[in-house]
C-alpha cells in the first residue's frame, strides 16, 4: 500500500507494481512544437470541473492517472501563462493516452 | 494574526533570500524534485523518513523532532518559511507539525514550488550548511491534533470537513487519482461530514484564496464557522492545507487536523460510513 500521498514517478511505462486489470489509467504527453515538455503540471479535474489530482511531468513529458470510468478533463499548466484543457474519457483495464501540445 | 503574519509570497522571498534569521525549508514527499533544483539557501526535509516515525504510524516524538531540526540547523528563534510541491500539501503538513510543537516563527511561501516554478523564478542545486543548533520543542498543542474517538463524537455534533475530491468522497475513489486505486480501507466518508475539496481553497497556481473567498466557501456550503470544526483527507496533509485556511488565515480559534484520516477511520471496525455525494 502507498504510505504517503505524493505521486510515483511519471515513467512513460506502467510500474510493474500496478495492475491494470483494476485500473482505469489517463496518461499523455506534454509536447511543445514536438518535444517532450518536462516539468510541466498535469492536473485531473472530474466531471464537474472539481481537482482531483495533480502531477509534474517527467523529463519525458510524460503524465499518468489512475482514475475511476467515465469522463475526465486534463489541464496542463506551464510557465507564460499557459493553461490547455483535453477531455478525457476512462475504463477499467484500459489506458486512455493523450497528447497535449501546448 | 493576520494573513502576513503566516504567509508570505514569492517575490517577498525572492527580495529577503539572505535575510539573517530566516530559514527556507522545502517539504516533500518525494525529495527528487529538492536535489534536481530548489529555491536558493533551502534545505530540505523529507516528509517521509524524517518527520515519521520509523516504526509506529506516528510522527518523530518530541525528541526526535528536536534532533531534527537541530541537526537542520533550525534555531527556536528562527522564522521558518515552508514551501513544497503538490500545491504545498505536505509544506502546509510540517507547518501544521511546526505549529504542533510550539514553533513560534513559521511561515508558507504562497503557492510553493509550482508557484516558483510557474513565475520562472530561479532554482539552484547548490545545497547550504548550516551549523546546528540546540532545538528545544514544546509538549505537542493537542489543541490543533484530532484523534479517531473524537472524529466519530463529533458525528452530528461539530463541523467536519472532509477535503478529498468528490469522487474519493463519495467511495468512487480509494485515493488521488495520482496513486494506484489499490487500497486496504473500506471507502466513503465520515457521516455528516461536508465535502470541500482543498483545492477550493486554492488557484489553479497553488496560491490561496482571498480570506472573504474562503470565508464564503466555506459558509456556502454549510460549515457554521462559530463551531468547532475538524478536517480530514486521506492521510493529514491535504486537510493541513485546509486547517491553515481557517485557523491561519482565517483566524477560527477551534480546528483542529485529523492526521489519521481515511487510512485510519476507513479501517476501523465499526464505526459508521456513508456512501454517496455530498447530501
Amino acid at each position: 500500500m502507498t504510505q504517503g500521498c505524493a505521486a510515483p514517478a511519471q515513467t512513460a511505462h506502467l510500474p510493474a507494481t500496478v495492475d491494470l486489470a483494476n485500473e482505469a489509467v489517463i496518461q499523455g504527453t506534454v509536447l511543445r512544437d514536438g518535444s517532450p515538455v518536462s516539468g510541466a503540471y498535469a492536473r485531473l479535474l472530474d466531471a464537474s470541473g472539481e481537482f482531483t489530482a495533480e502531477v509534474v511531468t517527467s523529463e519525458e513529458g510524460v503524465f499518468r492517472f489512475f482514475a475511476a470510468d467515465g469522463s475526465w478533463t486534463v489541464r496542463v499548466l506551464a510557465p507564460g501563462g499557459v493553461s490547455v484543457d483535453s477531455s478525457v474519457t476512462a475504463e477499467t483495464g484500459a489506458i486512455a493516452g493523450l497528447e497535449v501540445a501546448i | 494574526m493576520s494573513r502576513n503574519d503566516v504567509l508570505v509570497d514569492a517575490a517577498w522571498v525572492e527580495a529577503n533570500l539572505d535575510a539573517p534569521g530566516l530559514v527556507l525549508v522545502e517539504v516533500d514527499e518525494d525529495v527528487s524534485a529538492y536535489d534536481k533544483g530548489h529555491i536558493r539557501g533551502a534545505i530540505k526535509i523529507d516528509w517521509q523518513s524524517e518527520l515519521q516515525d520509523p516504526v509506529r504510524r506516528d510522527f518523530v516524538d518530541k525528541v526526535g523532532f528536536e534532533q531534527l531540526l537541530s541537526s537542520k540547523g533550525i534555531a527556536n528563534d528562527d522564522t521558518v518559511i515552508l514551501y513544497g510541491g503538490n500545491n504545498n500539501w505536505f509544506a502546509a503538513y510540517a507547518y501544521w507539525y511546526f505549529k504542533l510543537y510550539g514553533h513560534e516563527n513559521v511561515k508558507l511561501l504562497d503557492g510553493g514550488r509550482k508557484k516558483w516554478e510557474l513565475d520562472s523564478r530561479e532554482l539552484v542545486t547548490d545545497v547550504p550548511t548550516r551549523p546546528a543548533t540546540s532545538y528545544e520543542a514544546k509538549e505537542q498543542d493537542l489543541a490543533i491534533r484530532a484523534f479517531r474517538d473524537e472524529v466519530v463524537d463529533a458525528i452530528g455534533t461539530k463541523g467536519l470537513i472532509d477535503v478529498r475530491s468528490p469522487d474519493e468522497f463519495s467511495g468512487k475513489l480509494l485515493a488521488p487519482a495520482h496513486l494506484p486505486q489499490e487500497q486496504a480501507q473500506r471507502a466513503g466518508h465520515v457521516p455528516t461530514a461536508a465535502n470541500i475539496p482543498w483545492s477550493k481553497a486554492a488557484n489553479d497556481d497553488g496560491t490561496f484564496k482571498s480570506d472573504e473567498e474562503l470565508r464564503e466557501l466555506y459558509t456556502e456550503a454549510g460549515v457554521n464557522l462559530d463551531n468547532p470544526i475538524i478536517a480530514y483527507c486521506r492521510i493529514g496533509e491535504r486537510s493541513s492545507h485546509t486547517w491553515f485556511a481557517l485557523r491561519e488565515l482565517l483566524g477560527l480559534p477551534d480546528v483542529k487536523n485529523y492526521d489519521g484520516s481515511w487510512t485510519e477511520y476507513g479501517s476501523l471496525v465499526g464505526v459508521p460510513i456513508e456512501l454517496g455525494a455530498a447530501k
